[in-house]
C-alpha cells in the first residue's frame, strides 16, 4: 500500500447554494470520507484556511496569498492509503467536489526507506 | 475546537449527521435575524450575504475538520467575526446605527479571531427568539403585498433559497428575485425600526403575521402545485415560527395558539395523506393509524391555550373543526353535528364562499347529500368560486352518493379539467371509474 495526497480545489460552484443544498453536500462529503475510513484508506486530512502568505525568491518577498483566483486555492487535503495511483484516482471519484466543478489533485507521497 | 473528527472506521456518518439536520436552514434564519439587529432593517442584503458566506465557510471546513461539538455555536461565532469584518469596512459603518458602535468597541480583537468579546445577545436563546419575532413583523410589513410578505418569510426567516421559494410559491425564480428586491427596497425606504410594533398597532400587525403564517402553511400543505418534498418543510417552518410566536409574551393570546393547534392537526395527517404509491388520500380513506399522535396531542395542548380567551374567532373555530376530525378514530365516527355547528359559527365570522362550501360538505353528512347539494348550489350561484376545482368535485361526489352517475361524471370530469395537481387528478380519475362511464371518459382525459 502507498500513500497519496489529495489536494482539493473548489471553484465558486457552491456560491449560489441554498442552506439546505449546502447541508446535503456536507452529508455527501461525510459519507464519502466515511466510506474511505471504513475501507481502511483514510489516514488523515484537514481543511486549510484560504488566507495565508507566500514567500518567494532569494529576497523572500512576501505576498498575501496564496492566489487571487479562488479556484486555484487548495481548500484542504486528505492522505489516503491505496495499492497504487490508479486505485487512488478511482477512490477520488466519489468526492462531491466534482458536482461543483471542483478538482482533486492526486499525488503519490514518496516515503524514504 | 472540533470534537468530532472525520469518521472512524465503524462509525456511521448518519448518526452524527442528525445533529445537523436542517441546521443550516434553521441557523440561516436565526442568524439573519440577529444580524439585522446589528446592521439595521435597511441592510437585509448585507445580513444575508454575511450568513451565506458563513455557511459556505462551514461547508468548506467541516467535511475535513469534522462537525464541531456545538455546530450552531460555531456558526454564530463565525458569523459574528464576519459581521465585525463587514463593520470595519468604512462604507458599511456609515449606514449603521449607534448600537453598532458599541459592538465595534467591544470587539477589539483582530479580525478573524474568536468572537469571545461579541455581545452575549447574539448567542442567547431568548434573544434569538426575540430577533426572529422582530424580523417576522418586518417581513409582514402591511404595505407589502401578501405574496411579497410570504416570499420574504420563506427566504429571510425560514432560510430557503430563491429557487426553493419559487418552487414553494409556484413562481419563476427571476420573478421571486424581483419581488424580494422590491420588497426590501420598500422596507429600506420606510425606515422601519427593528422593534416590535407599538401596543396600539400590535393586534392588527399580529393579525398580518398570523395571516402570512397561515398562508405559508397552506402553500406547503396544499397539493395543488407539486408533489415536491419542499411542501412539508414549508409547513414545518410555518409551525416553528408560529411556536416562536406563542412562546413570546406578545403571542400569549388565543389566536397564535389556535393557529398552532390548526397546523398541528393538519400536520399530524402528513403521513396518511398519501398512500404507498404517492397517491393523495381523502380524509375519508386515510389510514388513521398513520396519524401522528404526539402532534395531535400538541394540537390539543395549543387548543386549550386558545380557548382561554373570551371570543371565538375564525382560527379557533377552524382549529376546533380540525380537532374534531382528529378525535374520530374512523371517518364513520366523526362528530358531524358538532362540526356543522362550528361551521355555522365560522360562517358568521368568516362568511367566505370557501367556508360556505366546507359547511355544505358537513351539512351533507348530517342531513344527507340532497340537502348538501342544495347548499353547494347556493355557493355556486354566487359565482365566487368559478374555476375552483373543488366545487365540481364536491358536486360530482354528492351526485355519486345520490346514485346519479351521469351528472356525477360530468362534474368530476370538469373538476379534472380545472386542477393542475397530478395527485388530485388521479383521485378524480379513480372516482370517474366508479361512475362506470367507460372508455369515452378515459380517452378524453390526460393522465
Amino acid at each position: 500500500m502507498e500513500d497519496f495526497l489529495y489536494l482539493f480545489r473548489n471553484t465558486a460552484g457552491n456560491r449560489a447554494m441554498s442552506p439546505e443544498e449546502m447541508e446535503r453536500t456536507l452529508h455527501k462529503w461525510r459519507a464519502w470520507i466515511g466510506e474511505l475510513a471504513q475501507a481502511g484508506h483514510f489516514k488523515g486530512g484537514e481543511p486549510l484556511d484560504r488566507g495565508g502568505k507566500v514567500l518567494a525568491g532569494r529576497r523572500q518577498v512576501v505576498t498575501d496569498g496564496p492566489f487571487a483566483e479562488s479556484k486555484e486555492v487548495v481548500g484542504g487535503y486528505l492522505i489516503v492509503s491505496a495499492p497504487g495511483l490508479d486505485d487512488a484516482v478511482q477512490l477520488a471519484r466519489g468526492c462531491p467536489i466534482f458536482e461543483a466543478e471542483g478538482s482533486v489533485e492526486v499525488r503519490p507521497i514518496i516515503h524514504m526507506t | 475546537m472540533s470534537a468530532e473528527g472525520p469518521p472512524e472506521p465503524g462509525a456511521r456518518p448518519g448518526e452524527v449527521d442528525r445533529a445537523v439536520d436542517h441546521l443550516f436552514r434553521r441557523a440561516s434564519g436565526q442568524l439573519v435575524a440577529a444580524l439585522t439587529r446589528l446592521f439595521g432593517v435597511g441592510n437585509l442584503d448585507l445580513a444575508e450575504d454575511v450568513v451565506q458566506e458563513t455557511l459556505l465557510q462551514a461547508l468548506d471546513q467541516w467535511p475535513l475538520s469534522g462537525i464541531p461539538a456545538n455546530p450552531a455555536g460555531w456558526l454564530y461565532r463565525a458569523a459574528g467575526n464576519r459581521a465585525i469584518d463587514a463593520l470595519r469596512r468604512a462604507e458599511t459603518r456609515q449606514r449603521l446605527n449607534p448600537q453598532v458602535r458599541a459592538v465595534m468597541e467591544l470587539s477589539g480583537s483582530p479580525a478573524g479571531g474568536p468572537a469571545a468579546s461579541l455581545p452575549a445577545w447574539m448567542l442567547d436563546d431568548a434573544a434569538i427568539a426575540a430577533d426572529t419575532l422582530r424580523l417576522m413583523f418586518v417581513c409582514c410589513y402591511p404595505a407589502l403585498p401578501v405574496e411579497s410578505q410570504l416570499a420574504l418569510i420563506l427566504k429571510v426567516l425560514a432560510g430557503f433559497g430563491t429557487g426553493e421559494v419559487a418552487r414553494a410559491l409556484l413562481a419563476e425564480p427571476t420573478a421571486v428575485e424581483k419581488r424580494l428586491y422590491r420588497a426590501k427596497q420598500r422596507i429600506r425606504d420606510a425606515r422601519i425600526a427593528f422593534e416590535l410594533p407599538p401596543a396600539a398597532d400590535l393586534a392588527s400587525r399580529l393579525n398580518a403575521v398570523l395571516a402570512a403564517l397561515y398562508l405559508m402553511f397552506n402553500e406547503g400543505y396544499s397539493s395543488s402545485f407539486s408533489e415536491h418534498p419542499i411542501r412539508r418543510d414549508v409547513c414545518l417552518e410555518a409551525m416553528r415560527l408560529t411556536k416562536v410566536l406563542t412562546e413570546h409574551p406578545i403571542g400569549q393570546r388565543p389566536e397564535p395558539w389556535a393557529l398552532l393547534a390548526l397546523m398541528c392537526f393538519h400536520a399530524a395527517r402528513f403521513d396518511a395523506r398519501t398512500d404507498g404509491d404517492g397517491h393523495l388520500m381523502l380524509l375519508r380513506d386515510q389510514d388513521r393509524t398513520r396519524w401522528c399522535v404526539p402532534l395531535i396531542a400538541e394540537g390539543f395542548r395549543a387548543l386549550g391555550r386558545a380557548a382561554a380567551g373570551e371570543s371565538l374567532g375564525a382560527i379557533q373555530l377552524e382549529a376546533g373543526i380540525a380537532a374534531l376530525h382528529c378525535l374520530a378514530p374512523r371517518w364513520e365516527a366523526t362528530d358531524w353535528p358538532t362540526i356543522l355547528r362550528l361551521y355555522d359559527l365560522l360562517l358568521e365570522v368568516k362568511p367566505t364562499p370557501v367556508v360556505a362550501l366546507n359547511r355544505a360538505v358537513a351539512l351533507a353528512e348530517v342531513r344527507g347529500p340532497r340537502v348538501g347539494l342544495e347548499a353547494v348550489e347556493l355557493v355556486v350561484a354566487s359565482g365566487a368560486l368559478d374555476g375552483y376545482y373543488l366545487v365540481p368535485a364536491i358536486i360530482g361526489d354528492l351526485h355519486l352518493r345520490l346514485g346519479e352517475p351521469e351528472p356525477a361524471a360530468r362534474y368530476l370530469a370538469r373538476a379534472h379539467e380545472l386542477t393542475a395537481s397530478p395527485a388530485e387528478r388521479r383521485l378524480l380519475k379513480a372516482k370517474l371509474r366508479v361512475c362506470g362511464m367507460g372508455r369515452p371518459a378515459r380517452d378524453t382525459l390526460q393522465p
